[in-house]
């Protein structure tokens, strides 16, 4: 191994040291968009359990508003959302409350709460749905900023930060319950090289420690390089690509081609 | 063959669609204040969150409600001296404050300052929220967004507008007390007495059940408006913000003054 990989601690939210594992999500002949607009046509893919798979994509074709649909914020205008097998439409509002409880997000511009300082928002999942003592869950709010290399700044407001540190701070909230799934949207967009190289070491760590199931949107080729095991690449509302990094090299066809190469098209 | 409906006709389906929607919207703000009441009762965390609201809607408009009620009470002195002195009767200005202040000046002035210090910032807080994905972010994590923003403010609300505005109306008496008696040169006794005499508890619960009203109508239509900001179609993004914090502060504004005379109607 080439990257430094953090020593992550013990799942915070359970007692045994073995969480289970993150479960497998699928998506079938989805169609999404918002009010009339459709900006995914027919997505059918598959996102494997315990592994990292990289969603690719243009800007504007559809990538956070998958992730939407996944996390429940929004109903699919037809197909259906597989969680674990199970109808993520047909689940009783309950269950897909546990299910959701369980997965670590990072939205694309952080969207941490404003009114409560970087330690108050990682603590915030840990304080609403675990009994774990104060002083256990500031000892865990440390140890999550210091993996990003925030620790520094827990006093401050997320206003009081800059794009990149608050995408950090973010992935620090995603993983405060090291969740068995962790969904990221474009956890390294911001960042300098060295910071996309951690927040990639820090993914991957986690996918080992608890054989997370990982899905991260992502427009950095190095990193998809470094972390996918899998890729769903998105082009006009469908899935042009499906499969490990080496088939998208090889991958003949003149999307996939000039978008790895990174040509603007038709020049 | 069919005869030609008269022109003015085609605008009735508008109408009723129209009318469909406002009903709709009513029913579906009424179920968004059931629901931030009943989540606002959910636990001790929420009562903490409700605290800190009572401090920001509350405590911090103590000062505005202040300096407001004591001119209130002021101008009221001066006009009522003038009014009352034309049929001789300038020892009547202790019911006159009094009883307007308590029965209508009170909660209505209030509830405006109100909206505008706390419920304007109310829906411009939830709206950047709901439009930085903040909200999102809370349902990811399982914390209803409902409870956490919704309830606790329409709680604090319930308790501070009774009682800046009780504090409205004794500083608005002590207004009218300064222009009055030290001013013009009522007697003090009379001033007082008079109002003794003629205020009853029913004035009193009136102006307290207005101020419940005017709380009840404030918290939710500016949470509201922040709450839903994402589905204007007068705007995306910051402007949406600042749309819905507008009608925020305008709706509640005429929806104080309508209220009020449908509630002074029904409390008479
Ligand atoms: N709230 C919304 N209402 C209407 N249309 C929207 C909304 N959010 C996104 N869209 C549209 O959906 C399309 C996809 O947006 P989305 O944010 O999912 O793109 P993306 O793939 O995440 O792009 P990027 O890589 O730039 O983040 C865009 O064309 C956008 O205009
Ligand atoms: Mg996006």
């Amino acid at each position: 191994m080439t990257t430094h990989e953090p020593a992550l601690p013990i799942s915070p939210l359970s007692d045994s040291p073995e969480q289970p594992a993150g479960w497998s999500i699928a998506l079938e002949s989805l169609r999404l968009g918002y009010g009339s607009t459709v900006v995914i046509e027919s997505l059918t893919a598959h996102i494997p359990a315990g592994r990292i798979t990289c969603i690719l994509g243009g800007s504007g074709c559809g990538k956070s508003t998958l992730l939407k649909h996944i996390l429940g914020l929004a109903r699919p205008m037809a197909g259906r959302i597989l969680l674990d097998g199970k109808d993520a439409t047909q689940m009783s509002r309950r269950e897909f409350r546990q299910l959701r409880r369980r997965m670590g997000v990072l939205f694309q511009d952080g969207a941490l709460l404003g009114s409560l300082t970087l330690a108050q928002n990682v603590a915030l999942p840990l304080v609403e749905h675990s009994r774990l003592p104060k002083a256990r869950i500031a000892e865990i709010v440390h140890e999550k900023l210091t993996l990003v290399g925030l620790e520094d700044f827990k006093d401050y407001h997320p206003g009081q930060l800059s794009g990149g540190m608050r995408k950090r701070a973010g992935l620090a909230r995603a993983l405060a319950t090291d969740p068995p799934v962790v969904l990221c949207d474009e956890h390294t967009s911001g960042l300098d090289p060295i910071n996309a190289a951690s927040m990639d070491a820090l993914l991957k760590a986690m996918h080992r420690r608890f054989n997370a199931t990982v899905v991260a949107v992502s427009h950095d080729l190095e990193s998809v390089r470094t972390l996918a095991d899998h890729v769903i690449l998105l082009h006009e509302g469908r899935a042009l690509y499906q499969g490990d990094v080496p088939g998208l090299q090889a991958c003949e066809d003149p999307y996939v081609q000039t978008f790895l190469a990174r040509r603007p098209i038709n020049l | 063959m069919l005869p030609t409906p008269p022109s003015s006709l085609p605008l009735l389906p508008a109408l009723g669609r129209a009318s469909i929607a406002a009903v709709g919207n009513l029913g579906a703000v009424f179920l968004f204040f059931l629901d931030g009441l009943l989540s606002g009762l959910s636990s001790t965390r929420q009562l903490q969150r409700t605290v800190l609201q009572v401090y920001f809607i509350g405590v911090k408009s103590v000062f505005v409600v202040t300096l407001i009620g004591l001119f209130t009470g002021m101008v009221l002195g001066l006009q009522g001296y003038y009014a009352l002195a034309k049929v001789g009767s300038e020892g009547l200005l202790g019911s006159a404050v009094a009883l307007s202040l308590i029965r209508e000046l009170g909660p209505v002035l209030t509830a405006i300052m109100l909206t505008g210090r706390a419920g304007s910032s109310m829906t411009a807080e939830i709206g950047v929220m709901r439009i930085s994905d903040q909200i999102d972010a809370l349902e990811v994590m399982d914390i209803p967004p409902m409870a956490y923003l919704v309830g606790p403010r329409i709680w604090a609300s319930l308790i501070s507008f009774p009682l800046l505005t009780a504090m409205f109306d004794v500083i608005g008496i002590l207004g009218g007390y300064l222009t009055g008696v030290k001013l013009l040169g009522i007697n003090a006794g009379v001033y007082f007495h008079r109002i003794n005499a003629s205020v009853e508890l029913s004035d009193v619960m009136g102006g307290f059940y207005k101020s419940l009203l005017f709380a009840v109508l404030v918290s939710t239509i500016c949470c509201f408006q922040g709450y839903y900001t994402h589905l204007r179609r007068d705007g995306a993004g910051p402007e949406s913000v600042g749309n819905a914090t507008t009608s925020a502060v305008v709706l509640s504004c005429v929806c104080i003054l309508v209220f009020d005379y449908v509630a002074t109607s029904f409390l008479l």
